[in-house]
């Protein structure tokens, strides 16, 4: 059996940052593994320890910097990486779900594998549409927000808690092969060892351009562009406490006495 | 030429989120100079459509097959609809479910698709306006298109309200059974359990902020001092800290405490939708740009590890 995992790394803003034309400066940005994609992963990682002969295999859209990530799913488990980029995918500032699930089309294709995971949604676009998008494309079924899987593949099939609003779980039966978008919290992902880390330096990762996936440029074609990006204007008035702690927690105390707390 | 929104249902309930669609598409018929269109897919349709006739909703589209969601059911009849009805913007909620289908009808019929919308616009194109990094940032997404599709973030629009005129239309899908590839058998209620954060007085409420398990003793402590209830956000029951019935936000609970002290938490917009309602709302973080700053009565900006036992110690705890 085969699972395929889609991992990418997310741009993660400090506390302080500044603007710079359609984006972040990219000074105030470090990028780690996407914590969706950390769940995905691990689920990847345990199908293959619960079965035999499971092979896991990550793939990445991404520049070469997202290769340090891809590095630590590997260490985690993942037995090889395929990551797909170009010079005229750099080009482009937006990469919609419907661009990103057509360069993921034709590595998912040759790989055919029975199930792909998929983070629900990348924490600093938070699209969210990627995986499903590329279950139609694929003409695989799929389910979106899993926060339990259970896989039977001997009858080609899966069980899985789809997580709904309210505290509410639902249960569907889908078949393989499928997309599964991941919620956190299905699982507790593993720190990678040191046994990991080392294996994972010599594992196989196989970088791709457009031409050898058998795409050109006009797959990139995408009526969306970024038009501005801005801080959004505190809406708030809230009153701030200013000085040290000690102060500021004895001003707290007052608001929340004068509200009956801790009578 | 419509807009076409769709509304969302589950266990027999329109859910809000269905009304707050109708409030977008009409504005946006208005800007276009156009009619709102309302499909509905699986359930009591009858019954929703009815509920769906609300103040300038031109026609409802009913699609009787099923009871509950099922996206395959889902996406093969509003694809169906919208070769039918050619909408120049389709309308979806950015919720589990909208998840689960908005990005194949997209793919499907071949419309662009941006999701989570906090505002729209049409200027020459339709603009999007979307979050990033968890609500830090602002976008403004172009779509140069004669036609999108557009996932809507709940809650950020009213309502639509009144009764309106709208011609009722069973709509024939032709639903074919053989392309349905998954079956749903049956729902679970996730947040029972021994504690009952929606009837509680006094939240303290802890987030990622608190880095590890052990530093949960801090809020714990707090919490006893102020005869409070300890919840959380998802980070810290994701991490298996406290168990799924202490969740605050959108896919745990939702609570009107008199007080809540929100403690290490940023404030993404999913806990947001879970205590905005909350009387007082007091927030502790070190990171003065946190979106919970937006919505507290009361901020403290510093470190939580030496404010909360500062704060524990004013109570005498």
């Amino acid at each position: 059996m085969k699972v395929l995992v889609t991992v990418t790394d997310v741009a993660v803003v400090d506390d302080e940052f500044e603007i710079d034309g359609l984006g972040v400066d990219e000074r105030y940005l470090t990028y780690e593994l996407n914590e969706w994609d950390d769940y995905a992963v691990e689920e990847a990682v345990q199908i293959a320890e619960a079965g035999d002969d499971v092979e896991v295999v990550t793939v990445t859209v991404g520049p070469e910097r997202v290769e340090e990530t891809v590095r630590k799913a590997l260490a985690k488990g993942a037995d090889r990486a395929v990551r797909v980029w170009d010079d005229a995918v750099a080009e482009r500032d937006l990469l919609d779900a419907e661009t990103k699930a057509a360069l993921l089309e034709p590595v998912v294709r040759e790989e055919d594998p029975d199930i792909v995971l998929s983070g629900v949604q990348s924490g600093d676009d938070s699209f969210a549409a990627t995986g499903v998008t590329l279950a139609e494309r694929l003409d695989y079924q799929w389910a979106a927000v899993v926060n339990q899987l259970d896989l039977d593949a001997d009858a080609g099939a899966a069980s899985v808690h789809r997580e709904l609003e309210g505290g509410l779980e639902e249960l569907t039966d889908v078949d393989l092969p499928a997309v599964f978008t991941i919620q956190t919290g299905i699982n507790e992902p593993r720190y990678a060892s040191l046994r990991g880390i080392r294996q994972a330096q010599t594992k196989p990762l196989e970088v791709k351009s457009l031409a050898d996936v058998g795409l050109d440029e006009s797959v990139l074609d995408s009526p969306l562009s970024w038009t501005a990006t801005y801080e959004p204007e505190a809406e708030g008035e809230a009153t701030v406490f200013e000085g040290g702690a000690g102060e500021t927690a004895g001003q707290l105390a007052g608001v929340l006495r004068d509200r009956g707390v801790g009578e | 030429m419509t807009v076409l929104a769709v509304a969302e249902h589950r266990r027999g309930e329109l859910r809000d989120v269905s009304l707050e669609l109708l409030t977008v598409g009409r504005d946006l018929a208005d800007a276009v100079g156009t009619d709102l269109h309302v499909a509905v897919v699986s359930g009591d349709v009858e019954e929703f459509a009815d509920d769906l006739n609300r103040e300038g909703v031109d026609a409802v589209h009913t699609v009787a097959h099923g009871e509950e969601f099922n996206h395959d059911v889902t996406v093969q009849a509003l694809a169906a609809m919208v070769d039918e009805l050619d909408p120049q913007y389709l309308l979806l909620p950015h919720t589990v479910n909208g998840l689960d289908y908005a990005p194949a009808l997209a793919s499907r019929v071949g419309l662009p698709l941006v999701t989570d919308a906090v505002d729209l616009t049409v200027e020459d194109d339709l603009v999007v306006t979307r979050e990033m990094y968890g609500s830090k940032v602002e976008t403004t997404i172009a779509v140069e298109a004669d036609r999108a599709a557009v996932t809507v973030r709940p809650a950020e629009w009213p309502e639509a309200e009144g009764v309106g005129d709208a011609a009722i239309d069973p709509f024939d899908a032709a639903i074919d059974e053989s392309a349905i590839g998954s079956t749903v058998t049956g729902f679970e209620e996730v947040a029972g359990g021994d504690v009952d954060i929606s009837e509680a007085d006094v939240l303290v409420s802890v987030g990622r902020g608190i880095g590890e398990e052990e530093n949960l003793d801090v809020v714990f402590d707090l919490a006893e001092a102020l005869d409070a209830t300890v919840s959380a956000s998802r980070p810290v029951v994701d991490s298996g800290w406290l168990p799924k019935n202490r969740q605050v936000g959108q896919s745990g609970k939702v609570v009107t405490p008199d007080v809540y002290i929100a403690i290490g938490i940023s404030g993404a917009v999913q806990h947001v939708a879970g205590m905005k309602g909350a009387e007082t709302i007091v927030a502790i973080n070190k990171d003065p740009n946190a979106p919970i700053f937006d919505i507290a009565d009361y901020g403290i900006v510093d470190d939580l590890f030496d404010v909360v036992p500062a704060l524990t110690e004013e109570f005498g705890g």
